[in-house]
């Protein structure tokens, strides 16, 4: 049984690192990642079956793919936090000589990472490749990906799912952070994204839903559920609602924090909304 | 003449885009523009404002919108794409290939945050490939404008020129020193300053930095004959050759791989026509990675430093 109190401190304590990694370099995009925290940490906490001393082949255990790359705040904290790398360097995020890049990378060897994301759209082909070679290998673990909303509006998202569902990738459980926003606003503004279950049903795939994934125990269950559903001849796809923002008031629920880091005073602010349950890492670095 | 030449203060050449492009608008009622999901990144809010019906949100489908692009230009149309450098070329290279310069439509491609300046973003999204990828595109116009002023002209000027045209720029605020009332003319090269010593031939946000250190030569002594080459291609190989033949060596600056970028194209004309030491300030074969624009530039060989040592050695090897 998932330890939900303890996911929901990890949860607090990564949400803090976003903030704080982003207003320190001033950059980066911390309105995804607050979104997407309870699912990574659901995942790489509770799910997921991985070895934090880190092998690039990812042989016999579970892995995952960020292909909505400009989330590394999120991604990075979460690695850290799970033993890929020490949580002090989450300091260096985005400064000149980091292996925490703006974007995940492979060419700093930073532990965690297997292959580069940031233009978007290439994350789920990735995945499917491992995912053939875990077939291929006769390793029965999974594969994980994360993509966008507006994301999906590359083509190349769509080719990637009529192969997978044509090949039977049945050990893919690719996530889709439904949090109908993207740069420019909301995804219906800019192009609108349909009837999403319908459409990624009828390339064949196995379709399911959460209708909150900000609750943390929902996405344990249902992450759980789609496990019980691999191996079953169809790519699975998970439908997650969350809001983008999520655990800051005033970045909650808008487009307007998807790549736009808080200054001092709003640092304060998030952070005071946010309980410091493992320790806040110290600025600067001092590796 | 160098000590004419004065930063008026800093501005981003996407915002000179952003700027000719709304000018455009007024003037030229079959200018279009397009954009995937980076209104504010391109700065095209005010043609969208004025022009509504003028504008097409594509959403985030780069190859898309260069299709789209083609069509639009094939009825008439004068379309300009808006995006990063690297999904304006890289991400949709067949696309522009095929539709667009193949079938000679009069598309302009509009890219902002080329090359290390745009920061913090990293090397995903740094290209420096981008000149080389385009310059080689049969029928291709390239340009690479140095500040805000420059960016403005030449983004009006563009609509003017039929045929398919790479527009380059960049994210950070930079010097804007070159003159507001400009006229732009594609292909013809900008002398910034006389000199006897050595021929700086410098694109981009790296011909401030030209100044920069042409000044600190001239305080050394040595006189630099100092040219803007905005335009790429087709290649002011005039202006070039009288300058490399009077001060015999010369120097190029850009920020961009060394492989396939000015350096090269004016190897070709040296290597052709007036064999001559020539030294090459760009990125040497690398990626670029997350920092701050100015630092990353030190780091990748693009200081003023690295030009004011590329010169002495270019003066060294006549
Ligand atoms: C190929 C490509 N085009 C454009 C961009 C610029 N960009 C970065 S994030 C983003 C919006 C992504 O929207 P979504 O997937 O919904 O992520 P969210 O904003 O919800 O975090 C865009 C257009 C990019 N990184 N890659
Ligand atoms: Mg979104």
């Amino acid at each position: 049984m998932a330890d939900i109190q303890k996911l929901k401190r990890v949860a607090s304590q990564v949400r803090r690192d976003i903030i704080r990694q982003t207003h320190y370099c001033a950059s980066g995009h911390p309105g995804g990642s607050l979104g997407c925290t309870d699912f990574f940490t659901a995942l790489y906490f509770e799910i997921m079956d991985h070895d934090p001393t880190f092998n690039m082949d990812a042989k016999n255990e579970d892995v995952f793919f960020l292909s909505n790359g400009h989330i590394s705040p999120v991604w990075y904290s979460i690695l850290a936090h799970s033993g890929y790398f020490p949580v002090e360097e989450l300091a260096t995020f985005r400064n000149i000589d980091s292996r925490l890049q703006g974007h995940p990378a492979t060419h700093e060897g930073l532990p965690g990472v297997r292959v580069a994301s940031g233009s978007l759209g290439q994350g789920p082909s990735v995945a499917i490749g491992v995912a053939l070679a875990k077939k291929l290998n006769n390793d029965d673990k999974l594969v994980y990906a994360l993509v966008g909303d507006g994301e999906l509006q590359e083509g190349q998202i769509w080719e990637a799912a009529m192969f997978a569902a044509h090949h039977k990738v049945d050990n893919l459980i690719l996530t889709v952070d439904w949090n109908g926003q993207q740069i420019d606003g909301p995804n219906d503004e800019v192009i609108t994204l349909g009837d999403l279950p319908a459409k990624w049903k009828s390339f064949g795939w196995e379709v399911m839903h959460l209708d909150n994934g900000n609750d943390i125990e929902a996405v344990v269950n249902v992450l759980n559920a789609a496990k019980a559903k691999t191996g079953n001849g169809k790519p699975i796809v998970l439908l997650m609602k969350t809001e983008m923002g999520y655990g800051v008031d005033f970045m909650q629920g808008t487009h307007k924090w998807h790549g736009k880091a808080p200054n001092a005073e709003q640092t304060e602010n998030a952070l005071s909304q946010l309980e410091e349950t493992l320790g806040d890492y110290p600025y600067p670095y001092q590796g | 003449m160098l000590d004419k030449i004065i930063d008026t203060g800093k501005k981003s050449t996407r915002d000179g885009f952003g700027a000719g492009l709304a000018a455009l608008g007024k003037t030229h009622p079959e200018v279009v523009a397009l954009c995937a999901d980076l209104i504010g990144s391109l700065k095209m809010q005010d043609f969208i404002d004025a022009h509504p019906e003028r504008f097409f949100q594509v959403g985030i489908a780069e190859a898309n919108m260069m299709g789209i692009a083609a069509g639009l230009a094939t009825a008439g149309k004068i379309p300009f794409t808006g995006t990063f450098a690297n999904f304006s070329t890289g991400r949709v290279y067949d696309q522009i290939r095929q539709s667009i310069a193949y079938s000679h439509k009069n598309v302009k491609v509009c890219a902002s945050h080329a090359g290390l300046t745009l920061g913090e973003d990293g090397a995903t999204h740094q290209i420096l490939e981008d000149m080389g990828m385009m310059k080689m595109l049969p029928g291709f116009t390239v340009i690479n404008p140095c500040d805000y002023n420059q960016t403005k002209a030449a983004t009006i000027a563009i609509a003017d020129h039929h045929g398919p045209v790479y527009l380059r720029f960049g994210r950070p605020g930079w010097p804007n020193f070159t003159a507001a009332d400009q006229k732009f003319e594609i292909g013809k090269a900008l002398l910034l300053n006389e000199g006897t010593d050595v021929s700086i031939f410098a694109t981009g946000h790296m011909v401030w930095r030209a100044v920069e250190a042409a000044k600190q030569l001239a305080d050394e002594g040595i006189s630099v004959e100092l040219i803007n080459i905005h335009t790429i291609k087709p290649l002011d190989e005039e202006a070039i050759l009288a300058s490399v033949s009077k001060t015999k060596c010369a120097v190029s600056a850009e920020e961009h791989q060394r492989n396939g970028g000015l350096g090269d194209s004016i190897a070709q004309v040296l290597t052709q026509h007036l064999p001559s030491p020539l030294e090459y300030v760009a990125v040497n074969d690398s990626f670029g990675e997350s920092g701050k624009a100015t630092a990353l530039l030190d780091k990748y060989g693009l200081g003023v430093s690295d030009i004011i040592a590329a010169a002495k050695k270019a003066i060294s090897r006549k």
